[in-house]
């Protein structure tokens, strides 16, 4: 008896009250994790799977440079050729250095001794590029690298 | 008195909606960044008035990699698979006599006089072609700094019960506690010097 008299009564509403306050706290999380890309890619940039890389975890002190393709839309002005990008320009190897050391000096002075060149590299560029930058690097005495990779199987690359 | 009311409440009943197509803003934008790579040293360039050092050619492990991405181990051709453990081989021969003093106390290697003395003094010299594919490139340094993170591994598992790749990582961590990591500064070094890396890399041929 009593159960069918439940049944005739609809279920009560479920308040959806509190659901603003749930989806604050996700908009928050979101934000506040956000990192809005600050550089346009201007190259190709896909980057190699590693099995043995090592987390970034200091970000302080991180030059990066992009050496890939050209983007299609830049392919008439700067031909086909894999190119630098660094911040959001390109640059020849031969201006690589300046560009360096002018980052270089802009940087607070604890973070020059930990400087590290973050080298995020096209799986597809071929390393005669890469060879050029990091004869240039060594002159500068700029050595400490990384070469940026996706987490991955290694064989996967091949 | 329609004074004493006072402002009438606005409806905050849209403020879902509003919450929601900001949420899914932020949800298409954001991309969690974790950036990791494969650190390396560059060798400093060396005066010119320095000679360089005489090497055993036992005790170097040559790696070539051509254009096409075959690789040249040895001097015999070998597949990317099988690195990793010819590199281990190489690294943990320890073929020093037992009473020199270049003897490897804790190699587990087969102690071939043929091949390296010494983790010490054991090289890899890796060397590519201009146009070696990137990917090619990476795929063999990963194999080769496998090769050393599994020594180091095997080594901080014998004497600290931990692996070596997590102990590093927490001390490379900033966020990790001072004295703790002072304290794996000393354990990390001393890893480090059973199996040093080195790995030199050879001006590319064209």
């Amino acid at each position: 008896m009593i159960r069918s008299k439940k049944k005739t009564k609809s279920l009560p509403a479920v308040s959806t009250a509190s659901l603003p306050d749930i989806v604050f706290i996700l908009l928050f999380f979101f934000m506040t994790v956000t990192v809005m890309k600050d550089t346009n890619l201007l190259v190709e940039n896909t980057l190699p799977n590693a099995k043995e890389a090592a987390e970034l975890k200091d970000r302080d002190g991180i030059i990066e440079l992009r050496i890939g393709k050209p983007l299609k839309k830049y392919e008439s002005k700067v031909g086909m050729e894999p190119q630098i990008q660094l911040e959001g320009k390109f640059i020849r190897v031969d201006e690589l250095q300046g560009y360096v050391l002018d980052m270089l000096n802009q940087m607070p002075e604890h973070n020059r001794r930990k400087a590290t060149v973050s080298l995020k590299v096209d799986k597809k560029v071929g390393m005669g590029i890469v060879s050029d930058v990091k004869t240039k690097l060594r002159a500068i005495n700029l050595l400490k690298i990384n070469y940026a990779t996706l987490n991955g199987e290694g064989q996967s690359n091949l | 008195m329609p004074r004493r009311k006072g402002a009438p409440e606005v409806n905050a009943g849209s403020m879902a909606d509003i919450a929601f197509l900001l949420l899914i803003f932020f949800l298409v934008t954001t991309t969690i960044e974790t950036d990791s790579g494969l650190d390396r040293m560059l060798p400093p360039i060396e005066p010119p008035t320095e000679e360089p050092p005489v090497i055993k050619e036992k005790n170097i492990f040559t790696v070539n990699i051509n254009k096409n991405g075959q690789l040249l181990v040895e001097e015999k051709i070998m597949d990317i698979k099988n690195l990793r453990e010819a590199a281990i081989a190489f690294l943990d021969n320890g073929g020093a006599a037992q009473g020199s003093p270049e003897y490897c106390n804790y190699c587990k290697g087969k102690r071939d006089i043929t091949s390296s003395d010494n983790p010490n003094k054991a090289i890899i010299s890796l060397k590519n072609d201009r146009e070696t594919k990137y990917s090619t490139y990476i795929t063999v340094q990963n194999e080769l700094v496998g090769a050393y993170n599994d020594l180091r591994n095997r080594e901080a598992q014998r004497l600290y019960n931990q692996d070596f790749v997590k102990m590093e990582a927490e001390y490379l961590n900033p966020e990790t506690p001072k004295d703790t990591r002072d304290e794996l500064k000393d354990k990390v070094r001393r890893i480090q010097e059973l199996f040093p890396q080195k790995l030199s890399e050879a001006e590319t041929s064209n």
